[in-house]
Protein backbone atom coordinates (compact mmCIF):
# COMPACT_ATOMS: atom_id res chain seq x y z
CA UNK A 1 0.00 0.00 0.00
CA UNK A 2 2.60 2.43 0.93
CA UNK A 3 4.58 1.34 -1.65
CA UNK A 4 2.05 1.77 -4.26
CA UNK A 5 1.36 5.28 -2.61
CA UNK A 6 4.40 6.37 -3.06
CA UNK A 7 4.68 5.54 -6.80
CA UNK A 8 2.64 8.76 -6.95
CA UNK A 9 5.37 11.02 -6.28
CA UNK A 10 7.52 9.55 -9.48
CA UNK A 11 5.86 11.92 -11.80
CA UNK A 12 7.01 14.99 -9.97
CA UNK A 13 10.55 13.27 -9.30
CA UNK A 14 11.00 12.67 -13.17
CA UNK A 15 10.31 16.24 -13.77
CA UNK A 16 12.93 17.72 -11.62
CA UNK A 17 15.32 14.75 -12.63
CA UNK A 18 15.66 16.65 -15.98
CA UNK A 19 14.57 20.04 -15.30
CA UNK A 20 15.87 20.81 -11.95
CA UNK A 21 18.75 18.32 -11.20
CA UNK A 22 19.64 18.27 -14.92
CA UNK A 23 20.00 21.62 -15.39
CA UNK A 24 21.52 22.84 -12.16
CA UNK A 25 24.09 19.62 -12.34
CA UNK A 26 25.14 21.54 -16.11
CA UNK A 27 25.57 24.94 -14.58
CA UNK A 28 28.18 23.35 -12.09
CA UNK A 29 30.06 21.64 -15.25
CA UNK A 30 29.82 24.98 -16.53
CA UNK A 31 31.16 26.86 -14.03
CA UNK A 32 34.36 24.65 -14.39
CA UNK A 33 34.75 24.97 -18.14
CA UNK A 34 37.29 26.30 -19.61
CA UNK A 35 36.02 28.46 -23.03
CA UNK A 36 39.57 28.38 -24.55
CA UNK A 37 40.02 24.87 -24.69
CA UNK A 38 37.04 23.03 -25.43
CA UNK A 39 36.26 20.55 -23.13
CA UNK A 40 38.69 21.95 -20.79
CA UNK A 41 38.85 22.12 -16.71
CA UNK A 42 39.63 25.62 -15.00
CA UNK A 43 39.16 26.88 -11.46
CA UNK A 44 40.10 30.25 -12.92
CA UNK A 45 36.13 31.59 -12.79
CA UNK A 46 36.15 30.58 -9.03
CA UNK A 47 39.93 31.75 -8.85
CA UNK A 48 38.53 35.28 -10.14
CA UNK A 49 35.57 35.54 -8.38
CA UNK A 50 37.60 35.21 -4.89
CA UNK A 51 40.89 37.13 -5.68
CA UNK A 52 38.85 39.93 -6.81
CA UNK A 53 38.03 42.52 -4.46
CA UNK A 54 35.15 43.62 -6.92
CA UNK A 55 33.18 40.74 -7.06
CA UNK A 56 33.66 39.77 -3.19
CA UNK A 57 32.06 43.33 -1.95
CA UNK A 58 29.04 42.19 -4.44
CA UNK A 59 28.60 39.26 -3.06
CA UNK A 60 29.23 40.48 0.83
CA UNK A 61 26.59 43.82 0.31
CA UNK A 62 24.18 41.38 -1.09
CA UNK A 63 24.21 38.79 1.62
CA UNK A 64 24.62 41.91 4.36
CA UNK A 65 21.38 43.82 2.21
CA UNK A 66 19.70 40.43 3.28
CA UNK A 67 20.84 40.60 6.82
CA UNK A 68 19.13 44.16 7.10
CA UNK A 69 15.74 43.93 5.38
CA UNK A 70 15.02 40.40 7.39
CA UNK A 71 15.77 42.44 10.75
CA UNK A 72 13.66 45.54 9.50
CA UNK A 73 11.53 43.06 9.04
CA UNK A 74 11.49 41.34 11.75
CA UNK A 75 10.88 44.42 13.99
CA UNK A 76 7.75 45.02 12.36
CA UNK A 77 6.60 41.40 11.66
CA UNK A 78 6.63 40.41 15.00
CA UNK A 79 4.09 42.45 16.63
CA UNK A 80 1.99 42.40 13.89
CA UNK A 81 2.23 38.56 14.13
CA UNK A 82 1.61 39.00 18.06
CA UNK A 83 -1.57 41.81 17.58
CA UNK A 84 -2.62 38.97 14.95
CA UNK A 85 -2.48 35.93 17.61
CA UNK A 86 -4.65 38.11 19.84
CA UNK A 87 -7.69 39.61 17.68
CA UNK A 88 -10.72 38.33 17.01
CA UNK A 89 -10.87 35.69 13.83
CA UNK A 90 -12.62 38.74 11.83
CA UNK A 91 -10.00 40.95 12.66
CA UNK A 92 -7.25 38.37 12.19
CA UNK A 93 -8.79 37.76 8.33
CA UNK A 94 -8.11 41.63 7.67
CA UNK A 95 -4.85 41.62 9.23
CA UNK A 96 -3.92 39.33 7.42
CA UNK A 97 -5.15 39.76 4.04
CA UNK A 98 -3.28 43.32 3.97
CA UNK A 99 -0.17 41.45 5.17
CA UNK A 100 -0.60 38.93 2.28
CA UNK A 101 -1.80 41.54 -0.31
CA UNK A 102 1.74 43.14 -1.16
CA UNK A 103 3.13 40.09 -1.91
CA UNK A 104 0.36 38.67 -3.77
CA UNK A 105 0.32 42.34 -6.60
CA UNK A 106 2.89 41.70 -9.16
CA UNK A 107 6.68 42.52 -8.01
CA UNK A 108 6.48 44.62 -10.83
CA UNK A 109 3.59 46.72 -9.65
CA UNK A 110 4.66 46.98 -5.95
CA UNK A 111 8.37 48.46 -7.16
CA UNK A 112 6.58 50.85 -9.10
CA UNK A 113 4.22 51.99 -6.41
CA UNK A 114 7.04 52.66 -4.44
CA UNK A 115 8.60 54.74 -7.39
CA UNK A 116 5.82 56.65 -7.60
CA UNK A 117 6.35 57.59 -3.69
CA UNK A 118 10.48 57.71 -3.41
CA UNK A 119 10.59 59.47 -6.57
CA UNK A 120 12.05 62.85 -7.39
CA UNK A 121 8.46 64.40 -7.40
CA UNK A 122 7.17 61.48 -5.61
CA UNK A 123 4.55 61.62 -2.52
CA UNK A 124 7.61 61.44 0.01
CA UNK A 125 9.43 64.61 -1.59
CA UNK A 126 6.52 66.31 -1.97
CA UNK A 127 5.41 66.27 1.90
CA UNK A 128 8.49 67.05 3.24
CA UNK A 129 8.72 69.96 0.79
CA UNK A 130 5.21 71.06 2.16
CA UNK A 131 6.33 70.62 5.63
CA UNK A 132 9.80 72.05 5.30
CA UNK A 133 11.74 69.70 5.89
CA UNK A 134 13.59 69.82 2.89
CA UNK A 135 14.30 73.08 0.21
CA UNK A 136 14.37 70.94 -2.64
CA UNK A 137 13.75 67.14 -3.54
CA UNK A 138 16.34 64.91 -2.27
CA UNK A 139 17.41 61.42 -4.17
CA UNK A 140 15.40 58.37 -1.76
CA UNK A 141 15.33 56.02 -4.69
CA UNK A 142 18.50 54.17 -5.67
CA UNK A 143 19.73 54.20 -2.03
CA UNK A 144 20.32 51.21 -0.19
CA UNK A 145 18.08 52.70 2.32
CA UNK A 146 15.31 52.48 -0.18
CA UNK A 147 16.23 48.87 -1.08
CA UNK A 148 16.03 47.46 2.49
CA UNK A 149 12.53 49.47 3.17
CA UNK A 150 10.54 48.24 0.14
CA UNK A 151 12.18 44.41 0.19
CA UNK A 152 11.26 44.65 4.24
CA UNK A 153 7.19 45.70 3.23
CA UNK A 154 7.55 43.08 0.18
CA UNK A 155 8.27 40.49 2.32
CA UNK A 156 6.27 40.76 5.41
CA UNK A 157 4.26 37.99 5.08
CA UNK A 158 6.95 35.19 5.00
CA UNK A 159 8.01 36.61 8.19
CA UNK A 160 4.67 36.91 9.90
CA UNK A 161 2.76 33.83 8.76
CA UNK A 162 5.26 31.52 10.90
CA UNK A 163 5.42 33.60 13.89
CA UNK A 164 1.70 33.82 13.90
CA UNK A 165 1.99 29.69 13.74
CA UNK A 166 4.14 29.71 16.77
CA UNK A 167 2.70 31.96 18.31
CA UNK A 168 -0.72 29.71 17.78
CA UNK A 169 1.47 26.46 19.69
CA UNK A 170 2.52 28.13 22.78
CA UNK A 171 -0.22 27.39 25.37
CA UNK A 172 -1.96 29.87 26.71
CA UNK A 173 -1.68 28.38 30.34
CA UNK A 174 2.51 29.12 30.87
CA UNK A 175 1.44 33.18 30.46
CA UNK A 176 -1.22 32.64 32.78
CA UNK A 177 0.65 31.34 35.03
CA UNK A 178 3.68 33.44 34.52
CA UNK A 179 1.38 36.27 35.64
CA UNK A 180 -0.31 34.59 37.94
CA UNK A 181 3.56 34.06 39.79
CA UNK A 182 3.68 38.32 40.06
CA UNK A 183 5.50 38.77 36.08
CA UNK A 184 4.13 41.86 34.90
CA UNK A 185 3.36 42.16 30.54
CA UNK A 186 6.76 42.97 29.74
CA UNK A 187 8.43 40.24 31.63
CA UNK A 188 6.25 37.35 30.95
CA UNK A 189 6.53 38.69 26.76
CA UNK A 190 10.08 38.56 27.57
CA UNK A 191 10.29 35.57 29.29
CA UNK A 192 7.78 33.52 27.99
CA UNK A 193 6.12 34.30 24.63
CA UNK A 194 9.36 35.37 22.83
CA UNK A 195 11.53 32.03 23.69
CA UNK A 196 8.85 30.19 22.43
CA UNK A 197 8.20 31.37 19.46
CA UNK A 198 11.87 30.97 18.36
CA UNK A 199 10.96 28.53 16.22
CA UNK A 200 8.68 30.49 13.85
CA UNK A 201 10.88 33.51 13.96
CA UNK A 202 13.67 31.40 12.52
CA UNK A 203 11.94 29.87 9.94
CA UNK A 204 10.49 33.67 9.06
CA UNK A 205 14.14 34.97 8.90
CA UNK A 206 14.72 31.98 6.71
CA UNK A 207 12.45 32.34 4.69
CA UNK A 208 12.15 36.01 4.05
CA UNK A 209 16.27 36.47 4.09
CA UNK A 210 16.35 34.04 0.91
CA UNK A 211 13.62 35.97 -1.00
CA UNK A 212 15.44 39.10 -0.20
CA UNK A 213 18.75 38.27 -1.54
CA UNK A 214 17.44 36.71 -4.51
CA UNK A 215 14.80 39.77 -5.15
CA UNK A 216 16.31 40.64 -8.33
CA UNK A 217 13.27 42.68 -10.18
CA UNK A 218 12.90 45.01 -6.51
CA UNK A 219 16.74 45.46 -6.31
CA UNK A 220 17.70 46.49 -9.36
CA UNK A 221 14.53 48.71 -9.88
CA UNK A 222 14.51 50.24 -6.41
CA UNK A 223 18.68 50.46 -6.54
CA UNK A 224 18.97 51.20 -9.68
CA UNK A 225 22.31 50.54 -12.23
CA UNK A 226 24.49 51.99 -9.80
CA UNK A 227 23.89 49.42 -6.78
CA UNK A 228 25.10 46.44 -7.76
CA UNK A 229 23.86 42.72 -5.87
CA UNK A 230 25.00 39.66 -7.09
CA UNK A 231 21.36 38.59 -8.83
CA UNK A 232 21.79 41.53 -11.38
CA UNK A 233 25.58 40.84 -11.40
CA UNK A 234 24.58 36.91 -13.17
CA UNK A 235 22.37 38.68 -15.64
CA UNK A 236 25.04 40.99 -16.83
CA UNK A 237 27.50 38.39 -16.58
CA UNK A 238 25.57 35.94 -18.66
CA UNK A 239 22.91 38.24 -20.97
CA UNK A 240 25.37 41.50 -21.09
CA UNK A 241 28.93 40.14 -21.60
CA UNK A 242 28.00 36.88 -22.63
CA UNK A 243 30.61 35.07 -20.42
CA UNK A 244 28.43 31.73 -19.40
CA UNK A 245 31.14 30.37 -17.38
CA UNK A 246 32.03 33.10 -15.00
CA UNK A 247 28.02 33.83 -14.93
CA UNK A 248 27.88 29.79 -13.80
CA UNK A 249 30.56 30.23 -11.23
CA UNK A 250 28.95 33.20 -10.04
CA UNK A 251 25.65 31.48 -9.32
CA UNK A 252 27.03 28.97 -7.64
CA UNK A 253 29.18 30.62 -5.28
CA UNK A 254 25.99 33.03 -4.47
CA UNK A 255 23.72 29.66 -4.03
CA UNK A 256 26.21 27.83 -1.77
CA UNK A 257 26.18 31.48 0.53
CA UNK A 258 22.61 31.14 0.67
CA UNK A 259 22.32 27.69 1.51
CA UNK A 260 25.21 27.98 4.09
CA UNK A 261 22.94 30.99 5.62
CA UNK A 262 19.85 28.85 5.26
CA UNK A 263 21.92 25.61 7.42
CA UNK A 264 22.77 27.75 9.49
CA UNK A 265 19.75 28.93 10.86
CA UNK A 266 17.99 25.43 10.66
CA UNK A 267 20.53 24.51 12.97
CA UNK A 268 19.40 27.47 15.22
CA UNK A 269 15.94 26.39 15.08
CA UNK A 270 16.68 22.67 15.41
CA UNK A 271 18.59 24.06 18.92
CA UNK A 272 15.82 26.34 19.90
CA UNK A 273 12.99 23.93 19.33
CA UNK A 274 14.79 21.06 21.56
CA UNK A 275 15.18 23.85 24.29
CA UNK A 276 11.40 24.98 23.90
CA UNK A 277 10.41 21.79 24.62
CA UNK A 278 12.76 20.77 27.80
CA UNK B 1 -0.57 53.39 46.45
CA UNK B 2 -2.53 55.09 44.02
CA UNK B 3 0.68 55.91 42.22
CA UNK B 4 1.70 52.44 42.19
CA UNK B 5 -1.60 51.14 40.70
CA UNK B 6 -1.04 53.24 38.36
CA UNK B 7 2.00 52.18 37.42
CA UNK B 8 0.69 48.59 37.68
CA UNK B 9 -1.90 49.28 35.04
CA UNK B 10 0.33 51.08 32.71
CA UNK B 11 2.85 48.24 32.89
CA UNK B 12 -0.40 45.98 32.17
CA UNK B 13 -1.01 47.97 28.91
CA UNK B 14 2.10 49.45 27.55
CA UNK B 15 3.31 46.29 26.12
CA UNK B 16 -0.10 45.85 24.04
CA UNK B 17 -0.13 49.72 23.30
CA UNK B 18 3.53 49.38 22.41
CA UNK B 19 3.00 46.85 19.60
CA UNK B 20 -0.34 47.65 18.20
CA UNK B 21 1.16 51.17 17.51
CA UNK B 22 3.88 49.53 15.34
CA UNK B 23 1.13 46.98 13.97
CA UNK B 24 -0.56 50.27 12.92
CA UNK B 25 2.65 51.73 11.38
CA UNK B 26 3.19 48.11 9.31
CA UNK B 27 -0.55 48.33 8.57
CA UNK B 28 -0.37 51.36 6.71
CA UNK B 29 3.53 51.10 5.19
CA UNK B 30 2.16 47.51 3.41
CA UNK B 31 -1.73 49.12 2.33
CA UNK B 32 -0.54 52.62 1.05
CA UNK B 33 1.63 52.02 -1.87
CA UNK B 34 -0.81 49.76 -3.41
CA UNK B 35 -3.94 52.30 -2.94
CA UNK B 36 -1.57 55.30 -3.98
CA UNK B 37 -0.94 53.22 -7.14
CA UNK B 38 -4.65 52.72 -7.80
CA UNK B 39 -5.59 56.46 -7.22
CA UNK B 40 -2.72 57.57 -9.56
CA UNK B 41 -4.42 55.61 -12.36
CA UNK B 42 -7.38 57.27 -12.37
CA UNK B 43 -5.51 60.54 -13.28
CA UNK B 44 -6.34 62.72 -16.07
CA UNK B 45 -3.38 64.23 -16.14
CA UNK B 46 -0.14 63.11 -18.14
CA UNK B 47 2.45 62.84 -14.88
CA UNK B 48 2.42 60.29 -12.03
CA UNK B 49 1.42 63.41 -9.60
CA UNK B 50 0.08 61.91 -6.35
CA UNK B 51 -3.02 63.26 -5.84
CA UNK B 52 -3.68 63.24 -9.20
CA UNK B 53 -5.48 66.80 -10.04
CA UNK B 54 -8.15 65.28 -11.62
CA UNK B 55 -9.94 62.10 -12.24
CA UNK B 56 -10.60 60.51 -15.68
CA UNK B 57 -10.41 57.04 -17.19
CA UNK B 58 -7.94 58.05 -20.33
CA UNK B 59 -5.51 56.00 -19.21
CA UNK B 60 -7.06 53.22 -19.07
CA UNK B 61 -8.88 53.64 -22.66
CA UNK B 62 -5.01 54.12 -23.64
CA UNK B 63 -4.64 50.48 -22.59
CA UNK B 64 -7.43 49.36 -25.01
CA UNK B 65 -5.09 50.72 -27.53
CA UNK B 66 -1.87 48.82 -25.69
CA UNK B 67 -1.23 46.18 -28.15
CA UNK B 68 2.24 44.92 -27.17
CA UNK B 69 0.75 45.30 -23.46
CA UNK B 70 -2.04 43.09 -24.29
CA UNK B 71 -0.10 40.58 -26.26
CA UNK B 72 2.38 40.02 -23.50
CA UNK B 73 -0.44 39.95 -20.91
CA UNK B 74 -2.24 36.97 -22.52
CA UNK B 75 0.89 34.61 -23.15
CA UNK B 76 1.55 35.53 -18.77
CA UNK B 77 -2.03 34.19 -18.86
CA UNK B 78 -1.77 31.20 -21.00
CA UNK B 79 1.76 30.23 -19.34
CA UNK B 80 0.47 31.00 -15.54
CA UNK B 81 -2.80 28.78 -16.31
CA UNK B 82 -0.43 25.62 -17.96
CA UNK B 83 1.68 26.01 -15.13
CA UNK B 84 -1.14 25.95 -12.45
CA UNK B 85 -2.10 22.96 -13.58
CA UNK B 86 0.78 21.46 -13.79
CA UNK B 87 2.13 22.12 -11.13
CA UNK B 88 -1.30 21.55 -9.46
CA UNK B 89 -1.72 18.37 -10.43
CA UNK B 90 2.01 17.17 -10.37
CA UNK B 91 2.60 18.45 -6.68
CA UNK B 92 -1.06 17.55 -5.13
CA UNK B 93 0.01 14.01 -6.50
CA UNK B 94 3.23 13.69 -4.89
CA UNK B 95 1.95 15.07 -1.29
CA UNK B 96 -0.25 12.08 -1.42
CA UNK B 97 3.34 9.95 -2.23
CA UNK B 98 4.91 11.62 0.42
CA UNK B 99 2.46 12.77 3.82
CA UNK B 100 2.78 8.86 5.32
CA UNK B 101 5.93 7.78 4.74
CA UNK B 102 8.98 8.77 7.08
CA UNK B 103 11.74 6.77 5.13
CA UNK B 104 15.03 8.84 4.02
CA UNK B 105 14.11 8.98 0.58
CA UNK B 106 10.51 10.87 1.43
CA UNK B 107 12.78 12.99 2.93
CA UNK B 108 15.28 13.63 0.40
CA UNK B 109 12.39 14.18 -2.03
CA UNK B 110 10.44 16.66 0.04
CA UNK B 111 13.32 18.36 0.35
CA UNK B 112 13.84 18.70 -3.37
CA UNK B 113 10.77 19.76 -4.05
CA UNK B 114 10.69 22.33 -1.91
CA UNK B 115 14.35 23.98 -2.70
CA UNK B 116 12.99 26.05 -5.44
CA UNK B 117 12.01 28.31 -3.18
CA UNK B 118 14.61 28.94 -1.48
CA UNK B 119 17.52 28.68 -4.59
CA UNK B 120 17.53 31.90 -6.72
CA UNK B 121 15.09 31.30 -9.44
CA UNK B 122 17.56 33.27 -11.24
CA UNK B 123 20.20 31.12 -11.32
CA UNK B 124 17.67 28.25 -11.89
CA UNK B 125 16.61 30.10 -15.24
CA UNK B 126 19.83 30.32 -16.37
CA UNK B 127 20.89 26.84 -15.76
CA UNK B 128 17.90 26.10 -17.49
CA UNK B 129 18.95 27.35 -20.54
CA UNK B 130 22.28 26.42 -20.90
CA UNK B 131 20.99 22.93 -20.62
CA UNK B 132 18.71 23.78 -23.70
CA UNK B 133 21.55 25.15 -25.72
CA UNK B 134 23.62 22.23 -24.62
CA UNK B 135 21.07 19.58 -25.86
CA UNK B 136 20.35 21.75 -29.37
CA UNK B 137 17.25 23.21 -28.51
CA UNK B 138 16.22 26.77 -27.99
CA UNK B 139 13.44 28.47 -25.71
CA UNK B 140 9.87 28.14 -26.28
CA UNK B 141 6.53 28.36 -24.56
CA UNK B 142 6.33 25.07 -23.30
CA UNK B 143 9.72 24.87 -21.70
CA UNK B 144 8.38 28.37 -20.51
CA UNK B 145 5.72 26.62 -18.70
CA UNK B 146 7.50 23.79 -17.52
CA UNK B 147 10.37 26.33 -16.21
CA UNK B 148 7.25 28.04 -14.12
CA UNK B 149 6.34 24.79 -13.31
CA UNK B 150 9.11 24.02 -11.15
CA UNK B 151 9.10 27.01 -9.60
CA UNK B 152 5.54 26.86 -8.73
CA UNK B 153 5.45 23.12 -7.00
CA UNK B 154 6.68 24.21 -3.75
CA UNK B 155 3.56 26.61 -2.94
CA UNK B 156 1.07 23.86 -4.02
CA UNK B 157 2.90 21.28 -1.66
CA UNK B 158 3.26 23.44 1.42
CA UNK B 159 -0.48 24.04 1.37
CA UNK B 160 -1.12 20.71 0.51
CA UNK B 161 0.78 18.56 2.53
CA UNK B 162 -0.15 21.26 5.56
CA UNK B 163 -4.21 19.95 4.96
CA UNK B 164 -3.00 16.17 4.43
CA UNK B 165 -1.18 16.45 7.94
CA UNK B 166 -4.54 17.00 9.34
CA UNK B 167 -6.18 14.24 7.68
CA UNK B 168 -7.32 11.53 9.70
CA UNK B 169 -6.20 8.42 8.29
CA UNK B 170 -9.40 5.91 9.61
CA UNK B 171 -11.36 8.13 7.42
CA UNK B 172 -9.28 6.43 4.40
CA UNK B 173 -9.15 3.61 6.40
CA UNK B 174 -12.66 3.22 6.70
CA UNK B 175 -13.47 3.34 2.89
CA UNK B 176 -10.84 1.11 1.75
CA UNK B 177 -12.59 -1.56 4.07
CA UNK B 178 -16.44 -0.66 3.03
CA UNK B 179 -15.40 -1.37 -0.81
CA UNK B 180 -14.28 1.46 -2.12
CA UNK B 181 -11.28 1.47 -4.38
CA UNK B 182 -8.40 4.35 -4.17
CA UNK B 183 -9.90 6.40 -7.22
CA UNK B 184 -13.11 6.43 -5.25
CA UNK B 185 -11.38 7.59 -1.96
CA UNK B 186 -9.55 9.63 -3.41
CA UNK B 187 -12.64 11.93 -5.53
CA UNK B 188 -15.11 10.89 -2.72
CA UNK B 189 -12.76 11.36 0.69
CA UNK B 190 -9.27 12.76 0.66
CA UNK B 191 -9.75 15.61 -1.93
CA UNK B 192 -12.94 16.83 -0.39
CA UNK B 193 -10.99 17.06 2.99
CA UNK B 194 -7.82 18.85 1.34
CA UNK B 195 -9.32 20.71 -1.20
CA UNK B 196 -9.15 24.06 0.27
CA UNK B 197 -5.38 23.37 1.02
CA UNK B 198 -5.22 22.37 -2.86
CA UNK B 199 -6.74 25.50 -3.96
CA UNK B 200 -4.70 28.05 -2.34
CA UNK B 201 -1.55 26.40 -3.51
CA UNK B 202 -3.12 26.09 -6.98
CA UNK B 203 -3.76 30.29 -6.17
CA UNK B 204 -0.46 30.57 -4.64
CA UNK B 205 1.20 28.71 -7.71
CA UNK B 206 -1.02 30.83 -10.48
CA UNK B 207 0.19 34.32 -8.82
CA UNK B 208 3.61 33.29 -8.37
CA UNK B 209 4.02 32.29 -12.40
CA UNK B 210 1.82 35.05 -13.12
CA UNK B 211 4.35 37.51 -11.61
CA UNK B 212 7.84 35.33 -12.33
CA UNK B 213 10.39 37.41 -14.00
CA UNK B 214 13.83 35.41 -13.42
CA UNK B 215 12.81 32.53 -14.81
CA UNK B 216 10.89 34.12 -18.02
CA UNK B 217 13.70 36.52 -18.44
CA UNK B 218 16.24 33.52 -19.74
CA UNK B 219 13.44 31.10 -21.29
CA UNK B 220 10.91 33.33 -22.92
CA UNK B 221 11.83 32.62 -26.78
CA UNK B 222 11.54 36.83 -28.68
CA UNK B 223 7.96 36.49 -30.05
CA UNK B 224 6.73 35.44 -26.21
CA UNK B 225 7.32 38.75 -24.14
CA UNK B 226 5.47 38.59 -20.17
CA UNK B 227 3.52 41.01 -19.09
CA UNK B 228 5.92 41.69 -15.58
CA UNK B 229 9.21 41.88 -18.47
CA UNK B 230 7.07 44.65 -20.07
CA UNK B 231 5.97 46.64 -17.55
CA UNK B 232 9.39 46.65 -16.30
CA UNK B 233 11.07 47.56 -19.43
CA UNK B 234 7.86 50.42 -19.81
CA UNK B 235 9.43 51.82 -16.02
CA UNK B 236 12.82 51.47 -16.89
CA UNK B 237 12.55 53.80 -20.53
CA UNK B 238 9.45 56.35 -20.31
CA UNK B 239 7.33 55.82 -17.12
CA UNK B 240 3.83 57.29 -18.31
CA UNK B 241 0.81 56.62 -16.72
CA UNK B 242 -0.46 53.54 -18.98
CA UNK B 243 1.92 51.47 -16.51
CA UNK B 244 0.18 53.34 -13.59
CA UNK B 245 -3.58 51.94 -15.64
CA UNK B 246 -2.09 48.45 -15.55
CA UNK B 247 -1.03 48.31 -12.43
CA UNK B 248 -4.45 49.40 -11.53
CA UNK B 249 -5.92 45.97 -13.46
CA UNK B 250 -3.65 43.58 -11.89
CA UNK B 251 -4.56 45.07 -8.07
CA UNK B 252 -8.11 45.15 -9.15
CA UNK B 253 -7.94 41.50 -10.24
CA UNK B 254 -5.26 40.49 -7.73
CA UNK B 255 -8.15 41.63 -4.95
CA UNK B 256 -10.72 39.91 -6.72
CA UNK B 257 -9.04 36.57 -6.89
CA UNK B 258 -7.91 36.59 -3.22
CA UNK B 259 -11.38 37.58 -2.27
CA UNK B 260 -12.59 34.63 -4.05
CA UNK B 261 -9.55 32.37 -3.01
CA UNK B 262 -10.35 33.69 0.86
CA UNK B 263 -13.76 32.74 0.50
CA UNK B 264 -13.84 29.47 -0.92
CA UNK B 265 -10.20 28.30 -0.03
CA UNK B 266 -9.94 29.99 3.40
CA UNK B 267 -6.53 31.26 1.97
CA UNK B 268 -5.28 32.95 4.98
CA UNK B 269 -5.93 29.65 7.08
CA UNK B 270 -4.01 28.08 4.72
CA UNK B 271 -0.95 29.47 4.04
CA UNK B 272 -0.11 29.50 7.65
Amino acid sequence: MTGAQFRLSLPLAILFAFCFIAPLTILVVMSFSDQAAAGGFTLGHYRAIFTDPFNLSILLDTLLLGVKATLLCLLFGYPVAWVASRASPRWQSILLFMVVLPIMTSVVVRTFSWIVILGRNGVLNRAMLALGMIDEPVRLLFSETAVVVVLAQVQMPLMVLPILTAIGKIDPNLSDASRALGAGEWRTFRRVTLPLSMPGIIAGCLLTYSACVTAFVTQSLIGGARLLYMPLRIYQQAVGANDWPFAAALSITFMIAVVLVAIGLNMLSARSSRHAQS
Amino acid sequence: MRKADRKGAWEARSLSIILTAITVVAAIVLIAPTLIVLLTSFTDSASLRFPPPGFSLRWYRALLDAEQMQAAAWHSLLIACGATVLSTVLGTAASLGLYRSRSGWAKGLDMLFMSPLLLPALAFGFAALILLYRIGLRPNLAFLIIGHTVVCVPFVMRTTLASLSQLDPALLDASSSLGAGPWTTFWRVTLPLIGKGVGSGGFLAFMASFDNVPVSLFLADERTEVLPIHLWQQIETNLDVRTAAASGVIIVVTLILMLIAERFAGLTRQIR
